[in-house]
């Protein structure tokens, strides 16, 4: 449904995206994860023809965003990152004529309204100016504005930022929901909302795809990174060796921060496996065998938030 | 052309919400008012409104850039431009619709004043022909002027840049070339002359009517608003 090729976007000397190619699919919910300033804004911008790409080329629904911008503004809706809109229209007004816009006639528009006002729960607000809604408020009007002309395609640039946790939540529902009709693409800097809405996650930075893929594969990717913790009682030399030599481990470190005086002659041990094999039960075992105390082991699963953190990270290197 | 109605009707209500049109057309009428009075409608004055007319283009510099100034460079600070120009519309239908949805506002201004003209011809013989072609002239000067201040409008997300930089262009080539036009002479009386708003307008008040100063007006206003037209397109050549 969009395909982005090679698309560079430069301000003056200054390349905000570079070089990214991506494709979501019809019916997908595809997360655009990055930290602030990434590059996520002006990707979508221009998805949405509001500004040119530098070089490189986008198509949404086939049609290329430069050349055809007509028609993919009209199988596209799109809710800009600050929510703009006129405050001193009503909401229905504004729907109104939103939906004049997009060309639709009078009985379409009053359908389409009923439909998006109840979908983003404004029944009891059209009649209120835009300017006295809450924050919340004007987040769904705006999501309201995008559905109302029920386009293929849904482009939200960080729809839920701004918001209180109650309203995040229902935000992130509504995507769910919505994404059984259309196919969406929505910006977000917060790693747990798009790990829990999303078929597929595009992850960039600095302007560039780092990775891309389900949640699943993601995760997949960094929990070859699980370690376990283990903290033993008795001479460190002879546990490291001993776990050194369980089928299955990589590596074994002497955790050095662990001291204190709850370290007492406590040793934590930080153990590395090799691939997704848990090695928890046959370490247990040695130490047993050998005698030796044993207060805690537990495998540490890699998050994808700490994939994400370790990737901006090694950009900012 | 389709979407041209619908941005014209939300411009038009937005003069409606805001307290500058209001103020606006307050301090016109108050002003007019008190010229009227003082000076056209004395006893053994001429029943005509040429007086009025003559004062149109000094009230239409200081007023019109103030009607015109919020109707882009508010698009752009609010960043309604954006869902603006993300929807199946073109810049062309953009301006078009804004340029109309301030010029109707303006007509309604300028016809409360015709309660002078039926005020005049109640005490004397007005020539409505004459009434006619100076309502013309008006009429063009005011679209010309909101055209530059609209364009102005296009070139900053600043209301008051825009409003002080339409003025100062509109005082320019009204006032100052006239003035120059009287110093200079030759070639260059001659240009500065068919560069002058001021006596372009003047023949409409003086019921001359002049295809020159028609055309000068039509083809200005219409510069300006495909320049317009020009700025907006250029956030697609960045």
């Amino acid at each position: 449904m969009i395909d982005v090729n090679n698309l560079s976007k430069n301000y003056g000397s200054f390349r905000a995206v570079d070089n990214i190619s991506f494709s979501v699919d019809e019916g997908e919910i595809v997360g655009f994860l990055g930290p602030n300033g990434a590059g996520k804004t002006s990707t979508i911008r221009i998805l949405t023809c509001y500004h040119p790409a530098t070089s490189g080329k986008a198509t949404v629904g086939g049609y290329d965003v430069f050349t055809q911008s007509m028609e993919v503004r009209r199988m596209m809706g799109y809710l800009p990152e600050a929510t703009p809109l006129y405050p001193e229209m009503r909401v229905r007004e504004y729907l109104q004529f939103r939906g004049k816009l997009h060309g639709l006639d009078r009985s379409q528009r009053a359908s389409a309204i009923s439909r998006v006002t109840e979908r983003c729960w404004l029944g009891e607000f059209v009649n209120r100016p835009i300017g006295h809604l809450s924050k919340g408020m004007k987040q769904r009007v705006g999501l309201a504005d995008a559905l109302l002309c029920d386009p293929k395609v849904l482009v939200l640039d960080e729809p839920t930022i701004g918001l209180d946790p109650t309203q995040i939540r229902e935000t992130r529902n509504l995507i769910k929901q919505l994404g059984d009709h259309h196919t969406i693409l929505f910006s977000s800097h917060i790693l747990s909302e798009v790990e829990q809405t999303c078929s597929k996650i595009i992850l960039i930075a600095k302007g560039k795809v780092i990775a891309q893929g389900s949640p699943a594969e993601l995760r997949e990717k960094v929990s070859a990174d699980s370690k376990i913790i283990a903290e033993v009682k008795g001479p460190s030399k002879e546990i490291q060796a001993a776990i050194d030599a369980i089928e299955g481990t990589r590596t074994v470190e002497l955790d050095p921060t662990h001291t204190g005086s709850d370290a007492g002659d406590w040793n934590r041990f930080i153990i590395t496996g090799n691939g997704q094999r848990d090695i928890r039960e046959p370490v247990a075992r040695v130490i047993q065998d050998k005698g030796w105390g044993l207060r805690e082991l537990r495998r540490e699963v890699a998050s994808l938030e700490d994939f994400f953190v370790k990737i901006i990270a090694e950009q900012k290197n | 052309m389709r979407n041209v109605s619908p941005v014209m009707q939300r411009e038009l209500g937005a003069f409606f919400y805001s307290p500058i049109a209001y103020a606006v057309l307050t301090i016109f009428l108050l002003l007019l008012g008190i010229f009227f009075t003082a000076t056209t409608f004395q006893p053994g004055n001429q029943a005509s409104l040429e007086g009025l007319a003559n004062l149109m283009p000094v009230v239409f510099v200081l007023f019109l850039p103030v009607l015109t100034m919020r109707l882009l460079s508010d698009e752009y600070r609010t960043g309604t431009i954006e869902t603006l120009m993300t929807a199946p519309i073109g810049e062309t239908d953009v301006v078009i619709g804004k340029f109309l949805g301030v010029l109707v506002f303006f007509i309604v201004m300028l016809a409360t004043t015709l309660l002078y003209a039926f005020i005049v011809n109640a005490y004397g013989q007005l020539d409505w022909g004459m009434t006619a072609s100076t309502y013309l002239g008006m009429l063009l000067l005011g679209a010309l002027y909101l055209s530059v201040g609209l364009f102005f409008s296009a070139c900053t997300g600043n209301q008051i840049i825009a409003a002080v930089s339409s003025m100062v262009l509109l005082l320019v080539f009204t006032f100052l070339s006239d003035y120059l036009a009287m110093q200079a002479s030759g070639a260059l009386k001659l240009t500065l002359r068919h560069l002058s708003i001021r006596e372009h307008f003047s023949g409409f008040t003086r019921g001359l009517l002049d295809g020159n100063d028609i055309v000068f007006f039509v083809t200005s206003t219409g510069l300006f608003l495909f320049l317009t037209v020009k700025v907006l397109e250029s956030r697609r050549w960045r």
